[in-house]
């Protein structure tokens, strides 16, 4: 801000003001509607005011399901999606500081080319080759199993860059010195590389923990089975009642139980996620 | 490509070190790209009992089919509007939390994390909001006169789905609006003001032309995050509908290959998808090279 003007703040505060409203507003909805009663939505409009049947709607879904349209209880695909956002996100890590490690500190034969194949996967996204993919999983037995869930996307060419852009950063001299001493590259990469690494692996975990969460087309796909359900996916099986009205009380306790995790990671590790979210664009 | 200096003379140990990301590169990206692109050139009779090679009549039919034509026209209206609706909004808001100084940090808490809802939550919650019966914004429109219903009208249904897939999108933008500003140089703010330019004209002038390299970088994030990310929006509120209105090219994939088992044609569809996201990868990694001129 270069000079004092009242009239420019106070218009500030009232944009800010009303951006946080609306970017609220549907959020505020669905807590509403997850207090209230079944007949809360039958007429009239959506409730805007707590209801006094928040307890029995989470239990509902989280423990019995939604026995009209035959919905399985929440809380296991909760845990679903735990593993899920797990081992994506630790898988892609992991096999992402193992390449930029080989890229970075190694020269061999098809260097290029295996860089090459990394960056490809930037390109093809799961959306765009969706039945040959399905197809290669079928064939390999892995539909309704965590492995098919997570293991087809762990494959990371964004946060190989990361990780390689990163280890270049490393002064030569560490590397140096621990050769010097002795150490084997395995050994440089785990007590020298990797707690280097630690700001950036948290970062990137953050993002990658919600991306892998947030997953919808490929649980859709690959799982048959209520026992491999994601809770993502599960919501829409519940709105999508036919010939009924939906359940707005449950569905909408479904859904605040399905963002709580990812926007509390947001807001808990607000400075790693802005970090991850910037660096991972580079 | 940058390279190291020192370097480690270790002559198996790096292909052990990039086997586990080129297997699943290979087994779940490489190879199942290729046999789209293999599948586009084919063709099965009705039983799947024969194949046969028809060179690019799947292409052919594809550009030739007033639906597919009408999905590329819905995609670029629907990533347009999401583009600019999230882009402006997310502007303004980056603007104004620059003018705040002690406040910034709370109002950035607030307005980043529904980067983290999940586009199916975002397109159930919106659906809600919009629910011709009893929602509450076709209540407020009810009474300037307008009768909101998406289940029938195109315009309704694609204002919807722009809404949703916008709302999810503004955090990402305002983060990015918020590091470009704060890279401009203050000094060159300072000197405009003492000049006698005033904050609109400063903004024209100053920071808008300096901002633009972010701005376009995002534009083009934008675009491909609306044409790739948002299935889940779709499938989870419109499904393509009402009459092909809202059907986005990924969710044309998913609807003909899987449940229209179209195998040639989704399987070229998917080619096509392929050559615009490249296309699009290229353009935004030129724009990396450049921005460092800033």
């Amino acid at each position: 801000m270069v000079e004092n003007r009242p009239f420019l703040n106070l218009l500030s505060h009232l944009v800010l003001i009303v951006g946080v409203v609306i970017v609220a507003f549907p959020v505020y909805v669905a807590i509403i509607a997850s207090t209230r009663g079944p007949n809360d939505f039958m007429s009239g409009i959506i409730p805007l005011l707590p209801g006094p049947h928040t307890l029995e709607n989470y239990r509902e879904v989280l423990f019995a399901g939604v026995s009209t349209s035959g919905a399985p209880p929440i809380g296991p695909m909760m845990l679903n999606s735990l593993v899920m956002a797990l081992t994506i996100a630790i898988g892609k890590i992991a096999i992402s500081l193992l390449s930029a490690f080989a890229i970075v500190y190694f020269r061999f034969p098809f260097r290029q080319l295996a860089f090459w194949a990394i960056f490809i996967t930037l390109m093809l996204p799961v959306e765009v080759r969706i039945v040959p993919t399905f197809k290669v999983v079928a064939d390999l037995h892995l539909l309704d199993s965590y492995a098919g869930l997570s293991i087809p996307l762990i494959a990371s060419a964004t946060a190989t860059f990361l990780f390689r852009q990163f280890f270049l950063t490393v002064p030569d001299e560490l590397a140096e010195a621990a050769r010097v001493d002795g150490a084997g590259p395995m050994k440089f990469f785990r007590d020298i590389l990797l707690p280097l690494s630690r700001t950036n692996i948290a970062a990137l975990f953050v993002i990658l923990f919600i991306y892998g969460w947030n997953q919808y087309l490929w649980p859709l796909m690959i799982t048959t089975k209520p026992e491999y359900y994601t809770i993502v996916m599960a919501i829409k099986r519940m709105a999508d009642v036919a010939d009924a009205i939906p359940r707005w009380n449950v569905v909408m306790a479904t859904v605040v139980l399905a963002m709580l995790p990812p926007v509390l990671v947001v807001v808990l590790m607000q400075r790693l996620f802005v970090k991850g979210l910037i660096e991972s664009e580079k | 490509m940058q390279n190291k200096r020192t370097i480690f003379g270790n002559r198996v140990l790096p292909y052990w070190l990039l086997l586990p990301q080129l297997a699943i590169t290979f087994i779940f990206f490489l190879w199942p790209a290729a046999q789209a692109v293999r599948q586009s050139f084919l063709r099965e009779d009705p039983f799947g009992l024969k194949t046969s090679f028809v060179w690019f009549q799947n292409y052919e039919r594809l550009f030739a089919d007033p639906l597919y034509l009408n999905s590329l026209k819905v995609t670029a209206v629907f990533a347009l509007g999401v583009a600019a609706l999230s882009l402006v909004t997310a502007l303004v808001l980056a603007l104004a939390v620059e003018r705040t100084v002690r406040t910034s940090r709370a109002y950035t808490t607030l307005l980043v994390w529904p980067y983290a809802v999940a586009p199916a939550v975002v397109g159930i919650m919106w659906w809600f909001l919009f629910n011709p019966t009893i929602g509450i914004l076709p209540y407020v429109l009810s009474m300037v006169g307008y009768r909101w219903n998406h289940v029938v009208s195109h315009t309704d249904a694609m204002i919807l789905v722009i809404i949703a897939a916008s709302w999810k999108q503004i955090s990402y933008n305002f983060l990015f609006f918020l590091a470009g500003l704060s890279a401009i140089p203050h000094s060159l703010i300072e000197a405009a003001a003492i000049d006698g330019a005033g904050p609109a004209k400063r903004f024209f002038t100053i920071v808008f032309p300096m901002l633009s390299p972010t701005t376009f970088f995002l534009l083009v994030v934008n675009i491909v995050y609306a044409m790739f990310d948002t299935f889940g929006v779709i499938h989870a509120t419109t499904e393509g509908g009402p009459a092909q209105a809202t059907n986005i090219l990924v969710y044309k994939v998913f609807e003909d290959g899987f449940i229209g088992l179209n195998l040639g044609s989704s399987a070229a569809q998917s080619v096509v998808l392929m050559i615009i996201v490249i296309a699009l990868t290229v353009i935004q990694f030129r724009w990396i090279e450049r921005r460092v001129q800033y």
